[in-house]
Protein backbone atom coordinates (compact mmCIF):
# COMPACT_ATOMS: atom_id res chain seq x y z
CA UNK A 1 0.00 0.00 0.00
CA UNK A 2 1.26 3.39 -0.96
CA UNK A 3 1.28 5.72 2.04
CA UNK A 4 1.93 9.39 2.00
CA UNK A 5 2.65 12.05 4.58
CA UNK A 6 0.00 14.69 4.85
CA UNK A 7 -0.12 17.90 6.87
CA UNK A 8 -3.01 20.31 7.29
CA UNK A 9 -4.25 22.94 9.71
CA UNK A 10 -7.41 21.67 11.31
CA UNK A 11 -9.27 24.18 13.48
CA UNK A 12 -6.05 26.14 13.82
CA UNK A 13 -3.84 23.22 14.81
CA UNK A 14 -1.31 21.48 12.60
CA UNK A 15 -2.27 17.85 12.08
CA UNK A 16 0.11 15.45 10.36
CA UNK A 17 -0.33 11.84 9.51
CA UNK A 18 0.43 9.04 7.13
CA UNK A 19 -2.43 7.98 4.91
CA UNK A 20 -3.06 5.79 1.94
CA UNK A 21 -3.69 7.90 -1.13
CA UNK A 22 -7.25 6.54 -1.32
CA UNK A 23 -8.17 7.86 2.16
CA UNK A 24 -10.69 10.65 1.86
CA UNK A 25 -10.57 13.77 3.98
CA UNK A 26 -13.52 12.70 6.13
CA UNK A 27 -11.80 9.49 7.20
CA UNK A 28 -8.57 11.39 7.85
CA UNK A 29 -10.38 13.85 10.12
CA UNK A 30 -12.14 11.11 12.04
CA UNK A 31 -9.41 8.50 12.25
CA UNK A 32 -6.13 10.39 12.17
CA UNK A 33 -7.11 13.76 13.62
CA UNK A 34 -9.55 12.07 16.03
CA UNK A 35 -12.28 14.59 15.27
CA UNK A 36 -15.38 12.44 15.11
CA UNK A 37 -17.80 15.37 14.94
CA UNK A 38 -17.64 15.11 11.15
CA UNK A 39 -20.16 12.43 10.24
CA UNK A 40 -19.94 10.18 7.22
CA UNK A 41 -23.32 9.25 5.85
CA UNK A 42 -23.54 8.24 2.21
CA UNK A 43 -19.90 8.73 1.18
CA UNK A 44 -20.90 9.68 -2.32
CA UNK A 45 -21.68 13.34 -1.93
CA UNK A 46 -25.45 13.20 -1.55
CA UNK A 47 -26.25 13.52 2.16
CA UNK A 48 -24.04 16.46 3.12
CA UNK A 49 -23.35 15.16 6.64
CA UNK A 50 -19.57 15.20 6.12
CA UNK A 51 -19.38 18.85 5.02
CA UNK A 52 -16.30 20.70 6.29
CA UNK A 53 -14.74 24.02 5.35
CA UNK A 54 -11.52 23.91 3.33
CA UNK A 55 -9.77 27.23 2.72
CA UNK A 56 -13.07 29.06 3.22
CA UNK A 57 -15.21 26.84 1.00
CA UNK A 58 -17.76 24.31 2.22
CA UNK A 59 -16.85 20.95 0.67
CA UNK A 60 -17.90 17.35 0.99
CA UNK A 61 -15.07 15.71 2.93
CA UNK A 62 -15.95 12.35 1.37
CA UNK A 63 -15.31 13.77 -2.10
CA UNK A 64 -11.82 15.06 -1.46
CA UNK A 65 -8.75 12.96 -0.80
CA UNK A 66 -6.85 13.66 2.39
CA UNK A 67 -3.69 14.16 0.33
CA UNK A 68 -5.48 16.89 -1.62
CA UNK A 69 -5.88 18.90 1.57
CA UNK A 70 -2.10 19.13 2.03
CA UNK A 71 -1.32 22.54 3.59
CA UNK A 72 -4.99 23.54 3.59
CA UNK A 73 -6.89 25.22 6.40
CA UNK A 74 -9.72 22.94 7.45
CA UNK A 75 -12.56 23.87 9.80
CA UNK A 76 -14.75 21.11 11.22
CA UNK A 77 -17.74 21.30 13.56
CA UNK A 78 -15.27 21.19 16.46
CA UNK A 79 -13.84 24.51 15.26
CA UNK A 80 -17.10 26.45 14.99
CA UNK A 81 -17.53 27.56 18.63
CA UNK A 82 -15.81 30.73 19.81
CA UNK A 83 -12.31 30.47 21.20
CA UNK A 84 -13.53 30.85 24.80
CA UNK A 85 -15.77 27.83 24.29
CA UNK A 86 -19.03 29.79 24.02
CA UNK A 87 -21.34 28.68 21.26
CA UNK A 88 -21.39 30.29 17.84
CA UNK A 89 -24.70 32.04 17.02
CA UNK A 90 -25.57 29.17 14.67
CA UNK A 91 -25.07 26.63 17.43
CA UNK A 92 -27.05 28.77 19.87
CA UNK A 93 -29.88 29.09 17.38
CA UNK A 94 -29.89 25.36 16.64
CA UNK A 95 -30.31 24.73 20.36
CA UNK A 96 -33.01 27.28 20.96
CA UNK A 97 -35.01 26.33 17.85
CA UNK A 98 -34.85 22.58 18.47
CA UNK A 99 -33.09 22.23 15.14
CA UNK A 100 -31.57 18.88 15.97
CA UNK A 101 -32.84 15.59 17.21
CA UNK A 102 -30.48 12.68 16.52
CA UNK A 103 -27.73 15.08 15.51
CA UNK A 104 -26.34 13.06 12.64
CA UNK A 105 -26.86 15.74 10.00
CA UNK A 106 -26.16 18.65 12.35
CA UNK A 107 -22.42 18.95 11.82
CA UNK A 108 -22.91 19.19 8.07
CA UNK A 109 -25.83 21.58 8.42
CA UNK A 110 -23.83 23.92 10.64
CA UNK A 111 -20.60 23.84 8.63
CA UNK A 112 -22.60 24.43 5.43
CA UNK A 113 -24.51 27.34 6.92
CA UNK A 114 -21.37 28.73 8.55
CA UNK A 115 -19.63 28.93 5.15
CA UNK A 116 -22.78 30.17 3.43
CA UNK A 117 -23.44 32.95 5.94
CA UNK A 118 -19.75 33.91 6.11
CA UNK A 119 -19.94 34.94 2.45
CA UNK A 120 -23.01 37.04 3.11
CA UNK A 121 -25.14 36.89 6.27
CA UNK A 122 -28.07 38.73 4.69
CA UNK A 123 -30.09 35.86 3.26
CA UNK A 124 -33.71 35.17 2.48
CA UNK A 125 -35.47 32.04 3.65
CA UNK A 126 -35.48 30.74 0.06
CA UNK A 127 -31.72 31.18 -0.17
CA UNK A 128 -31.24 29.38 3.12
CA UNK A 129 -33.45 26.51 2.01
CA UNK A 130 -31.43 26.26 -1.21
CA UNK A 131 -28.17 26.37 0.73
CA UNK A 132 -29.12 23.34 2.79
CA UNK A 133 -30.80 21.52 -0.09
CA UNK A 134 -27.66 19.39 -0.24
CA UNK A 135 -27.95 18.36 3.42
CA UNK A 136 -30.38 15.60 4.25
CA UNK A 137 -32.09 15.41 7.66
CA UNK A 138 -34.12 12.28 8.30
CA UNK A 139 -35.62 12.99 11.71
CA UNK A 140 -36.00 16.57 12.94
CA UNK A 141 -37.47 17.99 9.77
CA UNK A 142 -36.25 21.14 8.17
CA UNK A 143 -38.54 23.73 9.75
CA UNK A 144 -36.54 24.11 12.95
CA UNK A 145 -33.28 24.10 11.02
CA UNK A 146 -34.47 26.88 8.72
CA UNK A 147 -35.74 28.93 11.69
CA UNK A 148 -32.40 28.49 13.43
CA UNK A 149 -30.50 29.52 10.33
CA UNK A 150 -32.68 32.62 9.92
CA UNK A 151 -32.17 33.60 13.55
CA UNK A 152 -28.41 33.10 13.32
CA UNK A 153 -28.23 35.01 10.03
CA UNK A 154 -30.00 37.93 11.67
CA UNK A 155 -27.50 37.93 14.56
CA UNK A 156 -24.50 37.53 12.30
CA UNK A 157 -25.56 40.38 10.02
CA UNK A 158 -25.44 42.72 13.05
CA UNK A 159 -21.91 41.75 14.01
CA UNK B 1 -18.03 2.68 0.35
CA UNK B 2 -14.27 3.04 0.39
CA UNK B 3 -12.20 3.44 -2.76
CA UNK B 4 -9.94 0.58 -3.75
CA UNK B 5 -6.21 1.29 -3.55
CA UNK B 6 -4.58 3.32 -6.30
CA UNK B 7 -1.32 5.12 -6.81
CA UNK B 8 -1.64 8.89 -6.70
CA UNK B 9 0.22 11.42 -8.80
CA UNK B 10 -0.03 15.17 -8.66
CA UNK B 11 1.72 16.62 -11.70
CA UNK B 12 2.92 20.22 -11.43
CA UNK B 13 2.90 21.00 -15.14
CA UNK B 14 0.69 20.16 -18.11
CA UNK B 15 3.45 18.25 -19.90
CA UNK B 16 4.09 16.27 -16.74
CA UNK B 17 0.38 15.39 -16.58
CA UNK B 18 0.31 14.37 -20.25
CA UNK B 19 3.40 12.17 -19.82
CA UNK B 20 1.72 10.43 -16.91
CA UNK B 21 -1.42 9.88 -19.00
CA UNK B 22 0.75 8.47 -21.79
CA UNK B 23 2.76 6.16 -19.55
CA UNK B 24 0.41 5.03 -16.81
CA UNK B 25 -1.89 2.13 -17.52
CA UNK B 26 -5.50 2.42 -16.38
CA UNK B 27 -5.29 5.99 -15.12
CA UNK B 28 -8.16 8.31 -14.21
CA UNK B 29 -7.89 12.10 -14.12
CA UNK B 30 -9.06 13.67 -10.87
CA UNK B 31 -10.20 17.30 -11.21
CA UNK B 32 -12.95 18.58 -8.88
CA UNK B 33 -13.76 15.02 -7.83
CA UNK B 34 -17.50 15.58 -7.52
CA UNK B 35 -18.24 12.71 -9.89
CA UNK B 36 -15.05 10.63 -9.83
CA UNK B 37 -14.83 10.47 -6.03
CA UNK B 38 -18.34 8.97 -5.63
CA UNK B 39 -17.52 6.48 -8.36
CA UNK B 40 -14.26 5.58 -6.61
CA UNK B 41 -15.97 5.29 -3.22
CA UNK B 42 -18.65 3.02 -4.65
CA UNK B 43 -15.99 1.11 -6.61
CA UNK B 44 -17.77 1.68 -9.90
CA UNK B 45 -14.26 2.52 -11.05
CA UNK B 46 -11.10 0.96 -9.66
CA UNK B 47 -8.22 2.58 -11.51
CA UNK B 48 -4.59 1.64 -10.91
CA UNK B 49 -3.60 5.28 -10.97
CA UNK B 50 -5.22 8.60 -10.18
CA UNK B 51 -3.71 11.71 -11.73
CA UNK B 52 -4.72 14.79 -9.75
CA UNK B 53 -4.69 17.82 -12.08
CA UNK B 54 -5.60 20.36 -9.40
CA UNK B 55 -2.07 21.74 -9.43
CA UNK B 56 -2.32 22.86 -13.06
CA UNK B 57 -3.30 26.47 -12.49
CA UNK B 58 -2.80 27.29 -16.18
CA UNK B 59 -5.99 25.32 -16.83
CA UNK B 60 -8.09 27.47 -14.50
CA UNK B 61 -8.45 30.72 -16.40
CA UNK B 62 -11.27 32.51 -18.19
CA UNK B 63 -10.48 34.90 -21.03
CA UNK B 64 -12.31 36.66 -23.81
CA UNK B 65 -10.71 38.03 -26.95
CA UNK B 66 -12.40 36.82 -30.12
CA UNK B 67 -13.93 33.84 -28.39
CA UNK B 68 -14.61 32.95 -24.82
CA UNK B 69 -11.97 30.54 -23.60
CA UNK B 70 -12.60 28.68 -20.38
CA UNK B 71 -9.87 26.55 -18.83
CA UNK B 72 -11.10 23.04 -18.08
CA UNK B 73 -10.13 23.28 -14.42
CA UNK B 74 -12.29 26.38 -13.82
CA UNK B 75 -14.50 25.63 -10.85
CA UNK B 76 -18.27 25.95 -11.09
CA UNK B 77 -18.19 28.43 -8.23
CA UNK B 78 -15.76 30.61 -10.20
CA UNK B 79 -17.88 30.41 -13.36
CA UNK B 80 -20.95 31.54 -11.43
CA UNK B 81 -19.18 34.65 -10.11
CA UNK B 82 -16.98 35.58 -13.06
CA UNK B 83 -17.68 38.99 -14.68
CA UNK B 84 -16.65 37.81 -18.18
CA UNK B 85 -19.14 34.94 -18.00
CA UNK B 86 -21.77 37.32 -16.64
CA UNK B 87 -21.30 39.63 -19.60
CA UNK B 88 -20.85 37.18 -22.46
CA UNK B 89 -22.51 33.95 -21.34
CA UNK B 90 -25.34 34.76 -18.92
CA UNK B 91 -27.06 31.44 -19.70
CA UNK B 92 -24.11 29.67 -18.09
CA UNK B 93 -24.85 31.41 -14.79
CA UNK B 94 -28.47 30.45 -15.06
CA UNK B 95 -27.63 26.82 -15.85
CA UNK B 96 -25.25 26.74 -12.88
CA UNK B 97 -28.08 27.50 -10.47
CA UNK B 98 -29.22 23.95 -11.24
CA UNK B 99 -25.80 22.28 -10.90
CA UNK B 100 -25.52 20.37 -7.62
CA UNK B 101 -25.17 22.37 -4.42
CA UNK B 102 -22.85 25.19 -3.36
CA UNK B 103 -20.78 22.63 -1.46
CA UNK B 104 -20.15 20.69 -4.68
CA UNK B 105 -19.76 23.79 -6.86
CA UNK B 106 -16.85 24.89 -4.70
CA UNK B 107 -14.81 22.01 -6.14
CA UNK B 108 -16.61 20.82 -9.28
CA UNK B 109 -15.05 21.95 -12.58
CA UNK B 110 -16.46 22.62 -16.06
CA UNK B 111 -14.01 20.13 -17.57
CA UNK B 112 -15.13 17.49 -15.09
CA UNK B 113 -18.80 18.03 -15.99
CA UNK B 114 -17.98 17.68 -19.69
CA UNK B 115 -15.83 14.57 -19.28
CA UNK B 116 -18.17 12.81 -16.86
CA UNK B 117 -21.02 13.56 -19.30
CA UNK B 118 -23.95 12.65 -17.13
CA UNK B 119 -27.13 12.52 -19.26
CA UNK B 120 -28.68 15.20 -17.03
CA UNK B 121 -25.65 17.46 -16.87
CA UNK B 122 -26.29 21.16 -17.48
CA UNK B 123 -22.87 22.46 -18.55
CA UNK B 124 -22.64 20.18 -21.62
CA UNK B 125 -26.08 21.52 -22.57
CA UNK B 126 -24.71 25.06 -22.54
CA UNK B 127 -21.64 24.02 -24.57
CA UNK B 128 -23.96 22.33 -27.08
CA UNK B 129 -26.03 25.49 -27.60
CA UNK B 130 -22.95 27.38 -28.78
CA UNK B 131 -21.35 24.53 -30.77
CA UNK B 132 -18.38 24.90 -28.45
CA UNK B 133 -15.03 23.43 -29.37
CA UNK B 134 -13.16 21.38 -26.81
CA UNK B 135 -9.39 21.44 -26.84
CA UNK B 136 -7.77 18.21 -25.72
CA UNK B 137 -4.05 17.69 -25.30
CA UNK B 138 -1.76 14.68 -25.30
CA UNK B 139 2.02 14.31 -25.58
CA UNK B 140 1.64 14.32 -29.36
CA UNK B 141 -0.12 17.71 -29.44
CA UNK B 142 -3.55 19.24 -29.18
CA UNK B 143 -6.74 18.80 -31.19
CA UNK B 144 -10.15 20.44 -31.20
CA UNK B 145 -13.30 18.36 -30.84
CA UNK B 146 -16.60 19.96 -31.87
CA UNK B 147 -19.17 19.66 -29.10
CA UNK B 148 -21.57 17.94 -31.52
CA UNK B 149 -19.05 15.07 -31.73
CA UNK B 150 -18.16 15.02 -28.04
CA UNK B 151 -20.72 12.51 -26.78
CA UNK B 152 -20.19 9.02 -28.21
CA UNK B 153 -22.58 7.17 -25.93
CA UNK B 154 -23.89 7.14 -22.36
CA UNK B 155 -21.25 8.89 -20.22
CA UNK B 156 -18.63 8.34 -22.90
CA UNK B 157 -16.94 11.42 -24.35
CA UNK B 158 -14.76 11.12 -27.46
CA UNK B 159 -11.53 11.73 -25.59
CA UNK B 160 -8.65 9.26 -25.74
CA UNK B 161 -7.23 7.57 -22.62
CA UNK B 162 -3.98 9.52 -23.06
CA UNK B 163 -5.71 12.87 -23.58
CA UNK B 164 -6.65 15.65 -21.18
CA UNK B 165 -9.39 18.22 -21.76
CA UNK B 166 -7.69 21.59 -21.43
CA UNK B 167 -9.98 24.29 -22.74
CA UNK B 168 -13.55 25.01 -23.79
CA UNK B 169 -13.86 27.53 -26.62
CA UNK B 170 -17.20 29.25 -27.02
CA UNK B 171 -18.23 31.79 -29.65
CA UNK B 172 -21.06 33.86 -28.14
CA UNK B 173 -23.91 34.77 -30.47
CA UNK B 174 -23.66 38.19 -32.06
CA UNK B 175 -26.51 40.69 -32.15
CA UNK B 176 -29.68 40.82 -30.10
CA UNK B 177 -30.83 37.45 -28.85
CA UNK B 178 -32.46 35.92 -25.82
CA UNK B 179 -31.68 32.90 -23.69
CA UNK B 180 -33.65 30.57 -21.50
CA UNK B 181 -32.82 27.65 -19.26
CA UNK B 182 -35.44 25.49 -17.59
CA UNK B 183 -35.14 22.35 -15.55
CA UNK B 184 -37.14 20.09 -13.29
CA UNK B 185 -35.64 18.02 -10.49
CA UNK B 186 -37.28 16.51 -7.43
CA UNK B 187 -35.10 18.51 -5.06
CA UNK B 188 -32.99 21.62 -5.66
CA UNK B 189 -29.63 20.45 -6.97
CA UNK B 190 -30.67 16.91 -7.86
CA UNK B 191 -30.08 15.47 -11.30
CA UNK B 192 -32.53 16.84 -13.85
CA UNK B 193 -35.47 14.68 -14.81
CA UNK B 194 -35.64 16.97 -17.83
CA UNK B 195 -33.87 20.20 -18.76
CA UNK B 196 -33.91 22.57 -21.75
CA UNK B 197 -31.55 25.31 -22.87
CA UNK B 198 -32.55 27.82 -25.53
CA UNK B 199 -30.95 30.63 -27.53
CA UNK B 200 -33.26 32.65 -29.73
CA UNK B 201 -33.01 35.42 -32.33
CA UNK B 202 -36.12 37.27 -33.45
CA UNK B 203 -36.41 39.73 -36.29
CA UNK B 204 -39.81 41.37 -36.75
CA UNK B 205 -41.28 38.49 -34.77
CA UNK B 206 -39.72 35.92 -37.12
CA UNK B 207 -37.49 33.26 -35.53
CA UNK B 208 -34.32 33.92 -37.49
CA UNK B 209 -32.20 31.57 -35.40
CA UNK B 210 -32.80 29.16 -32.57
CA UNK B 211 -30.64 26.68 -30.65
CA UNK B 212 -32.17 24.16 -28.28
CA UNK B 213 -30.43 21.61 -26.08
CA UNK B 214 -32.06 18.92 -24.00
CA UNK B 215 -30.78 16.99 -20.99
CA UNK B 216 -32.00 14.26 -18.69
CA UNK B 217 -34.28 12.68 -21.27
CA UNK B 218 -31.90 10.57 -23.37
CA UNK B 219 -28.59 8.71 -22.83
CA UNK B 220 -26.66 11.87 -23.58
CA UNK B 221 -27.46 15.58 -23.54
CA UNK B 222 -27.85 16.80 -27.12
CA UNK B 223 -29.08 19.50 -29.47
CA UNK B 224 -32.76 19.22 -30.26
CA UNK B 225 -32.21 19.89 -33.97
CA UNK B 226 -35.48 18.29 -35.11
CA UNK B 227 -37.29 21.00 -33.20
CA UNK B 228 -34.92 23.82 -34.19
CA UNK B 229 -35.37 23.01 -37.89
CA UNK B 230 -39.10 23.14 -37.52
CA UNK B 231 -39.14 26.50 -35.74
CA UNK B 232 -36.43 28.34 -37.66
CA UNK B 233 -37.97 30.83 -40.09
CA UNK B 234 -41.38 30.62 -38.45
CA UNK B 235 -43.34 33.47 -36.98
CA UNK B 236 -43.00 33.61 -33.20
CA UNK B 237 -46.34 32.62 -31.77
CA UNK B 238 -46.18 30.60 -28.60
CA UNK B 239 -49.57 28.96 -29.17
CA UNK B 240 -48.47 27.71 -32.58
CA UNK B 241 -45.13 26.60 -31.17
CA UNK B 242 -46.96 24.44 -28.64
CA UNK B 243 -48.32 22.42 -31.58
CA UNK B 244 -45.15 22.57 -33.65
CA UNK B 245 -43.03 20.91 -30.95
CA UNK B 246 -45.28 17.85 -30.65
CA UNK B 247 -43.85 15.89 -33.55
CA UNK B 248 -40.18 16.50 -32.62
CA UNK B 249 -41.04 15.51 -29.03
CA UNK B 250 -42.21 12.13 -30.34
CA UNK B 251 -38.86 11.48 -31.99
CA UNK B 252 -36.99 11.38 -28.67
CA UNK B 253 -35.86 8.06 -27.29
CA UNK B 254 -36.86 8.82 -23.70
CA UNK B 255 -35.07 7.30 -20.72
CA UNK B 256 -37.62 5.14 -18.96
CA UNK B 257 -37.07 3.60 -15.55
CA UNK B 258 -39.00 2.50 -12.51
CA UNK B 259 -38.73 5.93 -10.86
CA UNK B 260 -39.38 8.17 -13.83
CA UNK B 261 -41.26 6.92 -16.85
CA UNK B 262 -40.61 8.05 -20.39
CA UNK B 263 -44.16 9.37 -20.64
CA UNK B 264 -43.59 11.61 -17.64
CA UNK B 265 -40.27 12.83 -19.06
CA UNK B 266 -42.02 13.70 -22.33
CA UNK B 267 -44.70 15.70 -20.52
CA UNK B 268 -42.09 17.56 -18.50
CA UNK B 269 -39.90 18.20 -21.49
CA UNK B 270 -42.77 19.71 -23.43
CA UNK B 271 -43.59 22.15 -20.65
CA UNK B 272 -39.96 23.08 -20.07
CA UNK B 273 -39.36 23.53 -23.79
CA UNK B 274 -42.20 26.02 -24.10
CA UNK B 275 -41.10 27.86 -20.97
CA UNK B 276 -37.47 28.07 -22.16
CA UNK B 277 -38.52 29.43 -25.56
CA UNK B 278 -40.88 31.97 -23.93
CA UNK B 279 -38.18 32.99 -21.45
CA UNK B 280 -35.70 33.48 -24.31
CA UNK B 281 -38.23 35.48 -26.34
CA UNK B 282 -38.82 37.83 -23.42
CA UNK B 283 -35.11 38.51 -23.20
CA UNK B 284 -34.46 39.24 -26.89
Amino acid sequence: MQEQDVHMHVNGKLVSGKVESRTHLGDFLRQTAGLTGTHLGCEHGVCGACTVIVDGDAVRSCLMLAVQAENCKVTTIEGIAEEDGSLHPLQEAFRSNHALQCGFCTAGMITSLYAFLSENPVRSETEIREAISGNICRCTGYQGIVSAAMEAAEKLSKR
Amino acid sequence: MKASAFSYHKPNSLINALELLENEEDAKVLAGGQSLMPMLNMRFVQPETVIDVNGLEELASISFTENLEIGALTRQKTLAADPIIKQHLPIMREALTWVGHFQTQSRGTIGGSLCHLDPASELPMVALLYDAELQVASVSGTRLIPMQEWALAYMMPSIGPDELLTKIIIKPWQGAHGYGFQEFARRHGDFAIAAVGCLLKLDNNIITDIALSIGGVEDVPRRFSECEDRLRGMRYNIEEIKTDVLEPLDQINYLDDSLVTGTYRRRLLKGLLIRAIEQAALRV
